[in-house]
């Protein structure tokens, strides 16, 4: 199947298509292609674990069962992600992007190590966790500090950090979500937004 | 969306705008098919669902639509115009909704007025309304209700003869939306619009329903608060809000930007959509009567009003248990309030004034975001420092090398922090409609990898502790903040959960509603709309009754599925049902029903409206019970531009405003070049005549997808949808690489030479054409990695107006002017 380009798999799928309105069993290639494409799963998750989870992209909130299994080195590794049938939003269907999550998931292109990049910089350099966070913990305490307004002109009490911004999360759970805009209001910070706006 | 996912099946007519569910939400347009092929479903007799499509650009919904309507973009407040003033001048408005179900009856208070393009109060130099004009005439004493909460009595006349009722200040209003104009503005010719307005207006009937479903196409837009609202006030007088198969549907296009719109991840709501304290606010009571919907008749519940403080102190008690006492106002104090609009457009604004010293990006980029791309990387540029929190590298994370950026001058301090992936965790994702659905972790997190919120939380305690150490401004909230957790350097993500949902202090257990919650500290909710997601029977985000039993699992047949996973609030699938029913109980289409009185109960969904309240006492709630007026709002006091929506032209348009020209583009639309100072950037057509707008591909989830190659192989690089008319004009071919540039920048591109987009006719004579451009490509990711070169000019926000929505300040993405040249 390899050797098929997308374009020529189109094809056979559509004059399988075709062919099957006349004599369901008929297969250009010759043999039944659902078969061995079912042999096929049954090796590839023979034994796993099955996980519910939930597509990553859009709003429609199709549902997953990914499925797992422990590695020599008890690493657990991914072996498929399809669509989950029991579910009443996506009755098992998934599109191309759904369709494709566990590439997303399992990525090689992920940043690996925290990276560093200082002012003026050409280079990213790679930093521990520790660096980092005590670095912009210290950022963040400054710029409060440094913009933080505790009464306004009005000497209403108004309490907030004016120059630093939060964004982020459409696709965390929302319960770091939740954290997020707690921990961020009680820092002071006003500026906080999503993508709901845009 | 009020609705849900599964119900759209249950429509006769499909009203789509603004969006292109085929292929941004395929799975979900099976239920769209579903109502399509249904026999029982559609207008007449029946024979299946009509679907009907506006939309600039010919699409895969287009292909599957009964109807397809070349509609100008941003021109939507005029076609839904037309179609109310098509139902209202020909009686068919759903006469007993109408009269009881929306404020129609209302009287005005003398001094209303719309002339000219304006509504009364308006302030040229300030941009903006005084609305006091804007309000109900109202009789006698001030109703009962605890303070802040309560007004007069709002005059009505259910006659709806009235002069200043609100049903003829509407008819009135929208009787300038011939169909002769609606085509003027929207280019839709008006044989066409009269053929779909006649099938909507058979959606007044009580025993046929019609679904609105709209996206950013909507949104993206300076009028978009009044775009939404047109298609509600349509379905208000066909009387299709609160029914299965009814209602107003935003298809939202994240897995969890429901989620985290609830929790407040905006910067003028709290969890659970109660306001952003504003200064000058010193008490919770001055809070909750500058905040909360006032009750303007006596058998209006105003749940929302009446409970407002009770939300908001089991909230300060949730987040400062011990800190928040009612000495101190429950530590109101500690709540920071915004001078001015924060929104996200003023986080680059405020950079680009050198205001905004950091920035912390969690899972977005800023960069392709835009609007106005290369604005926002000037802003970039000018913070301190940047921190990017994403499992891969973004155009942000890498602002710094740019295409046409020098590093060695970017002082810019920058961290990018590698996080996990959803599948390397738990949580709940809430989707479009509502649905809290529990995910479990997966695979453990790669490499280095954090989640999100472990990284708040060390972030937290390390900067608590440098208050403890140094000390510096106010840090009594910081010290205060509850970690309520087993580790609060590793919260888990069930045990925030159990804090969303909330608990009782007196006994230790978890609410099961918040109708429960009290104002006197004794309470606790995260965020009350998710009060009864996680009680003492558990987290029921995590249920999973679906579909292969469905006589057990979905007893009603409605599709609601009660027991698979959790839809605020409490457990309901269709918001507003109880205006479902009649008066007296009885579902409007005994087919379709979403709960019904049987006697002693209401039956069915879960219903929006008392157990066990007998619709005939005169005591009875009105139907709305979440606003003060208890009806559907058709003229409203909580828009910046309007009580009744307006069609006002994009800032960049093609045309002067046939309706009015000299007030051709919404008066409170927000300029923010302007109003700090900075040179205009806004084009006109004489340098570029072409309409454009942006959207996405089936294939693409916005930049992230730029790392997935399987995903990069169906879509490889960018490009923009030429019409075939204009392309043969220009001499463009296939293939071509093209120029489209803005006032503000330059995409330098493939054409796609098409016949899904074509040109329109307005005012009469103006030939009008659109160019088509998808949103995904940059700098970064597989794509451009391939094409160095080309890649240089893939940011399509780069073309994009800084201007933000008079409501919303959403940015006008989807409605802006550029020139298009070949590139030789």
């Amino acid at each position: 199947m390899s050797d098929l380009t997308r374009r020529q798999l189109l094809k056979l799928g559509a004059a399988g298509a075709g062919a099957t309105a006349l004599t369901p069993l008929a297969n250009p290639l010759g043999f039944d292609l659902r078969l061995a494409k079912k042999r096929e799963m049954t090796f590839r998750i023979a034994g796993a674990k099955e996980v519910h989870s939930l597509c990553p992209y859009c709003a429609v909130g199709c549902s997953l069962i990914a499925y797992t299994k422990q590695d020599a080195n008890g690493k657990t590794q991914l072996l498929q992600i399809e669509g989950d049938p029991e579910s009443p939003v996506n009755e098992g269907r998934l599109c191309p992007k759904g369709a494709t999550a566990m590439q997303l998931a399992t990525s090689s292109r992920r940043v690996e190590k925290p990276l560093y990049r200082a002012p003026g910089s050409k280079d990213w350099e790679p930093k521990s966790w520790d660096f980092m966070l005590d670095k912009i913990a210290a950022n963040l305490k400054a710029s409060r500090d440094n913009t933080f307004v505790a009464q306004d002109a009005n000497g209403n009490v108004v309490n907030r950090t004016e120059g630093v911004a939060f964004a982020g999360g459409a696709a965390f759970s929302s319960e770091e979500g939740y954290f997020a805009t707690k921990m961020m209001r009680t820092l002071g910070i006003v500026h906080i937004e999503q993508q709901a706006r845009v | 969306m009020t609705n849900h996912w599964r119900d759209i099946r249950h429509a006769d007519v499909i009203l789509i705008n603004g969006a292109n569910p085929a292929e941004a939400h395929p799975v979900g347009f099976q239920w769209f098919i579903k109502a399509k092929l249904d026999p029982t479903k559609g207008p007449g007799s029946g024979g299946g669902a009509k679907i009907i499509h506006a939309d600039p650009r010919y699409t895969r919904t287009s292909a599957l639509a009964d109807t397809y309507l070349r509609i100008r973009t941003g021109t939507d407040v005029a076609y839904f115009g037309g179609l109310i003033n098509y139902v209202l001048q020909n009686n068919l408005y759903h006469d007993e909704y109408v009269k009881n179900y929306t404020n129609a009856s209302f009287i005005v208070k003398e001094g209303f007025d719309f002339t000219d393009g304006l509504f009364s109060g308006y302030d040229k130099s300030t941009r903006s309304y005084n609305i006091s004009t804007w309000a109900y005439e109202t009789d006698g004493d001030p109703l009962a209700g605890p303070a802040g909460t309560t007004q007069a009595k709002a005059k009505r006349d259910m006659t709806l003869a009235h002069p200043r009722s609100v049903f003829q200040l509407m008819k009135k209003h929208y009787s300038r939306y011939t169909p002769e104009m609606v085509s003027s503005i929207t280019g839709i010719p008006a044989q066409q619009f009269l053929d779909v307005a006649k099938i909507v207006g058979e959606m007044g009937r009580p025993d046929k329903v019609m679904t609105i479903v709209y996206a950013v196409g909507l949104t993206h837009h300076t009028t978009g608060g009044q775009l939404i609202r047109s298609g509600a006030l349509l379905q208000l007088i066909l009387g299709n809000m609160g029914r299965p198969g009814g209602g107003m549907n935003a298809e939202r296009g994240h897995a969890n930007i429901q989620g985290n719109t609830d929790h407040a991840i905006s910067w003028e709501i709290l969890p659970g959509y109660l306001r952003i304290p504003a200064p000058g606010q010193k008490t919770l009571d001055q809070y909750v009567a500058a905040s909360a919907a006032k009750k303007s008749d006596p058998n209006s519940w105003n749940f929302f009003g009446t409970n407002y403080k009770n939300f908001m102190v089991s909230l300060l008690k949730a987040w400062y248990r011990g800190a928040a006492q009612p000495a101190n106002e429950f530590a109101f104090d500690f709540i920071p309030k915004p001078a001015v609009n924060s929104s996200w457009m003023s986080i680059y604004d405020q950079a680009l004034k050198g205001k905004m010293e950091g920035v912390i990006l969690n899972g977005m980029t800023a960069t392709s975001i835009g609007p106005d791309s290369n604005q926002v990387l000037q802003g970039l540029a000018k913070l301190k420092w940047l921190v990017v929190m994403d499992p891969l590298p973004t155009t942000s994370s890498e602002f710094w090398r740019a295409p046409g950026l020098s590093p060695a001058d970017i002082k810019t301090e920058v961290f990018m922090l590698p996080t996990t992936h959803w599948i390397e965790k738990d949580g709940s994702f809430v989707n479009s409609g509502r649905w809290s659905q529990w995910k479990e972790q997966v695979i453990p997190p790669e490499g280095d990898a954090r989640h999100d919120h472990w990284i708040f939380a060390e972030l937290f305690d390390r900067v608590k502790t440098l208050y403890r150490q140094q000390g510096g401004k106010f840090p009594d909230p910081i010290m205060a903040m509850t970690l309520d957790y087993a580790d609060p350097k590793k919260p888990l993500l069930d045990e925030i959960a159990r804090e969303i949902n909330g608990k009782d202090l007196s006994t230790g257990l978890q609410m099961t509603s918040f109708a429960n919650l009290k104002a006197d500290g004794t309470t606790t909710a995260g965020d009350w709309i998710y009060t009864g997601s996680y009680t003492p029977a558990g987290n029921l985000m995590k249920r999973r009754s679906g579909i292969s039993d469905p006589a057990k699992n979905d007893p009603t047949g409605m599709g609601f599925y009660p027991n698979w996973a959790w839809s605020w609030p409490l457990n309901r699938r269709v918001m507003y049902n109880r205006a479902s029913a009649d008066l007296a109980g009885k579902p409007w289409d005994p087919k379709r029903p979403g709960i019904q009185w049987n006697g002693t109960t209401w039956v069915g969904d879960v219903p929006d409206y008392p157990a066990t309240m007998d619709p005939k006492d005169p005591a009875a709630w009105l139907p709305f019970i979440m606003n003060g007026e208890g009806v559907g709002r058709l003229f409203s006091s909580s828009m910046n531009d309007g009580p009744l929506p307006e069609h006002y032209e994009p800032v960049e348009a093609p045309i002067p405003n046939p309706l009015h020209p000299n007030q051709s583009e919404d008066p409170v639309a927000f300029l923010y070049d302007a109003a700090a100072g900075r040179p205009n950037r806004f084009g006109k057509v004489d340098k570029y005549p072409y309409v454009a707008t942006s959207y996405r591909l089936t294939e693409h989830e916005h930049y992230v997808t730029q790392h997935v190659p399987l995903l990069v192989g169906l879509q490889p690089q960018a490009f923009v949808e030429v019409p075939e008319e204009l392309a043969a004009e220009k001499g463009i071919k296939n293939g071509d690489r093209v120029r489209v540039s803005s006032e503000r920048g330059k995409l330098e591109v493939a054409a796609l030479v098409t016949k899904r987009l074509g040109p329109v006719t307005l005012a009469g004579n103006v030939k009008s054409y659109t160019i088509g451009i998808p949103i995904h490509w940059g700098f970064i990711g597989v794509s451009a990695e391939r094409n160095p070169e080309l890649s240089k000019n893939w940011l399509a926000n780069a073309l994009t107006p800084f201007v933000g929505d008079a409501n919303a300040r959403t940015p006008e993405f989807k409605a802006f002017l550029v020139n298009i040249e070949k590139i030789s």
